[in-house]
């Protein structure tokens, strides 16, 4: 019974995106949800994944990236020039379309992670605002480059994505990517990542080689973003680099940070919320926009540190006990401290 | 007490979500209309069997973002349509009212997409009027494909946004076609002979040339071209096309490089009129070319001071319903895109979003601002006019003449 219950524990993200699945394909069979709501949660599905990997920077390993979009787009591309330009498009239907979609998403992980391992590795040394200044300028190369590379459409961008991408894949890939972040945090390699973002000074002290754990949570990152980028181009089915531009970037740090970071909880809420919030304002016309800035700025005010900032629901979190025999530097008291 | 706040403004967010989906977006229709919506809405399917049934038009447009000011022109533009039909559509006899449904962009290709599932999917609109951004209608124009709602883009000049399918439609003209009104001015106004200076790295400047060559009756005597809009010295080529002695010279080129080459170009000794592609409609090619800029015509969609009777018909009823500014292209064009939906739907076969299609492929002749339209069924683009402007030596422009090739 004990085993069931842990086992249940450990696959909870599965388990709950499996759940709003069948909610949301049960509601959807009745007429009640119609494509436009599914359009929309696919979106909020990409930005859930893109927000928890800026988690896994900002918030976890407290860096300061603002330049995720980067990553993003070379997801989109690295998957999208797999599945348009290596197997050009629709001839896959049925059973042969997942692989081809499944090794474009890896491609497109792939390169954006070596890309981050890339620019990490001199970065990655600088700290607080110089580091966000080089983020920065590498999600601007990123777009630059991507503009200047005419078999992929150049600033034109590239069209006739198939559109593989459905609710079902997207939500798949945020309950992976829910569950590989969940137990990298309870894992020693988080813990690192949380010495780091305390008190990188005393983390050096303790041993923890504070590049290279940098390093590792920026290319993890970055292989999320790559594979969420990989999804979003399916779902669009027309890319461009000016996309992926620091407005982007800006989006996620805005979920990231109203949701709470260093908090997975936080940053499905934030993403989704706002993500939806805009779309449901519709009927405001004009006024639409004001009123999505000033409920952030509400939040920022009285909940500065992010809606569930500091706060992890229970399926989001591992009992340190069923990992460890003993507690791993003052977990709590860090858990607190988050935000 | 912090938490009480959170908590409240949670569900107000949670609320907001819950109330606001089943609540109609942005509309704006006359009293009339409106109520007749809302009871329609309110007997539900039932309503919809009656004859007079509502007729939803969507309107894709940016009205907030970096591209809001051309999202209000073309608002403009569609209102004045709206206010000219009164709220009704009459097709076969039966007055329909009409109801148009603006929908904001935000100028981004994924907002546009979200924008055109609930415009065909929640609004169940019977044509689509916008985007006018190429990346925005080569991202959304596939759900319309699929979903078999006809589209009209507005300022989508990339080729391949028609080349998504049998119901994506556009009412600008696409940059080539520019060269065939210029060849056919050139005509009209008798020259014999062109010399052509062009950026054979820019597909726009490649395109108009070609179509240039291809439609003009006369003598081509010389071609240069250059590479870049990084060049900034073109005597050489110039010098060279100056021999030749032309009755026009065409460039077919950027706004960023026309300035200097119109400025160089009088100074090697050319001095034939000069024609440029509607590149040349901005105050910086006036502004670097100085006093070379006297007589330099261009290629354009469409002037305010167009003498045409739909054209003066169209400013007239913009000026009445805004009387602070003049149209600009947004505004025309979506003028022109919706009327085209309007049209098609009072000829359509079946009132349905398939007859409307066939409706809008079998476009013929229909007199709009920028002259009388007819639609290229294999291409889908528009076949119509253009108007030639004319740069005097204040750096103003003004309307030439009307060019139907």
């Amino acid at each position: 019974m004990k085993k069931i219950v842990l086992l249940l524990q450990k696959l909870s993200p599965f388990i709950g995106c499996l759940i709003f699945y069948i909610v949301v394909t049960v509601l959807r069979s009745h007429k009640i949800i119609n494509g436009y709501y599914m359009q929309v949660l696919m979106f909020a599905g990409v930005n859930v994944m893109m927000t928890v990997s800026l988690n896994l920077v900002n918030g976890f390993t407290g860096q300061f990236c603002i330049g995720h979009a980067g990553f993003m787009s070379l997801g989109a591309y690295g998957s999208a020039v797999v599945t348009t330009l290596i197997f050009k498009g629709s001839h896959f239907t049925g059973v042969a379309q997942l692989p081809v979609f499944l090794l474009s998403l890896l491609c497109g992980g792939t390169v954006a992670a070596l890309v981050g391992c890339l620019i990490g590795i001199p970065s990655l040394r600088l700290k607080g605002d110089y580091l966000a200044i080089v983020t920065l300028a590498f999600g601007e190369i990123v777009r630059a480059l991507l503009r200047l590379i005419q078999p992929i459409g150049g600033a034109r961008g590239m069209i006739g994505i198939p559109n593989y991408s459905s609710f079902g894949r997207i939500l798949f890939f945020v309950a992976l990517t829910l569950w590989l972040v969940r137990n990298l945090i309870y894992s020693p390699f988080g813990r690192a990542f949380i010495a780091i973002r305390d008190n990188e000074i005393a983390a050096d002290a303790m041993g923890i080689n504070t590049t290279k754990y940098k390093i590792l949570s920026f290319c993890i990152a970055a292989f999320i973003a790559g594979v969420a980028g990989g999804l979003y181009a399916h779902v669009l089915c027309f890319i461009q680099p000016d996309s992926f531009g620091f407005t982007k970037s800006s989006d996620f740090l805005v979920y990231l940070y109203a949701g709470g970071s260093g908090s997975l909880t936080g940053s499905v809420i934030g993403a989704v919320l706002l993500t939806i919030l805009p779309e449901m304002l519709r009927f405001l016309a004009d006024w639409r926009l004001v009123l999505y800035a000033l409920i952030l700025v509400a939040v920022m005010l009285y909940r500065s540190e992010g809606l569930c900032g500091g706060k992890e629901v229970p399926f989001l979190k591992v009992k340190r006990a069923s990992l460890y025999k003993e507690p791993i530097f003052g977990a709590k008291k860090n858990a607190a401290k988050n935000g | 007490m912090k938490k009480l706040l959170a908590a409240l403004l949670a569900s107000a967010m949670v609320l907001s979500l819950a109330a606001c989906g089943s609540s109609s977006s942005t509309t704006s229709t006359t009293a009339a209309a409106a109520a007749a919506t809302e009871a329609a809405q309110e007997a539900a399917p039932e309503a919809s069997a009656e004859p007079a049934e509502t007729i939803k038009i969507g309107f894709a447009f940016p009205m907030s973002g970096t591209a809001a000011m051309a999202g209000k022109y073309s608002t403009h533009g569609a209102d004045v349509l709206k206010e000219a039909l009164g709220g009704v559509i009459e097709v076969n006899g039966v007055e329909h009212p009409v109801e148009f449904i603006y929908a904001d962009t935000e100028g981004s290709e994924e907002k546009t997409t979200n924008v055109y599932q609930k415009l065909i999917e929640e609004e169940e609109v019977i044509a689509i009027v916008g985007p006018d951004a190429s990346k925005c209608a080569l991202a959304a124009g596939p759900i319309a494909q699929n979903a078999g709602c006809p589209n009209v883009a507005t300022f989508a000049t990339n080729t391949a946004v028609t080349e998504t399918g049998n119901y994506i439609f556009r009412a600008c003209f696409i940059d080539p076609f520019q060269g065939s009104v210029a060849a056919a001015y050139c005509e009209e106004q008798g020259y014999k002979t062109a010399c052509i200076m062009f950026n054979n790295a820019d597909a726009y400047a490649v395109g108009l040339k070609d179509a240039f060559i291809e439609n003009f009756d006369g003598e081509v005597l010389g071609i240069e071209e250059y590479s870049g809009s990084d060049v900034k010295d073109y005597n050489v080529q110039l010098t060279k096309l100056a021999v030749q002695n032309p009755d026009m010279l065409l460039l077919p080129n950027l706004n960023v490089e026309l300035g200097l080459q119109i400025q160089q170009a009088r100074s090697a000794g050319l001095t034939c009129p000069i024609v440029c592609g509607d590149s040349a409609d901005t105050p910086d090619v006036a502004n670097v070319a100085g006093d070379a800029i006297d007589g330099v015509a261009y290629v354009s969609a469409f002037s305010a001071e167009s003498t045409a009777p739909a054209a003066k018909e169209f400013v007239d009823a913009y000026v009445a319903l805004y009387p602070d500014e003049l149209p600009n292209s947004n505004a025309e064009l979506t003028y022109e895109a919706t009327k085209m939906v309007v049209s098609a739907i009072q000829n359509a076969k079946t009132l349905d979003r398939d007859g409307v299609r066939d409706a809008i492929e079998a476009i013929d002749g229909l007199e709009l601002p920028s002259g009388s339209m007819t639609m290229d069924a294999t291409t889908r683009n528009p076949i119509k006019g253009g108007v030639i402007m004319q740069y005097d030596s204040e750096g103003v422009t003004h309307f030439v003449s009307s060019v139907n090739p």
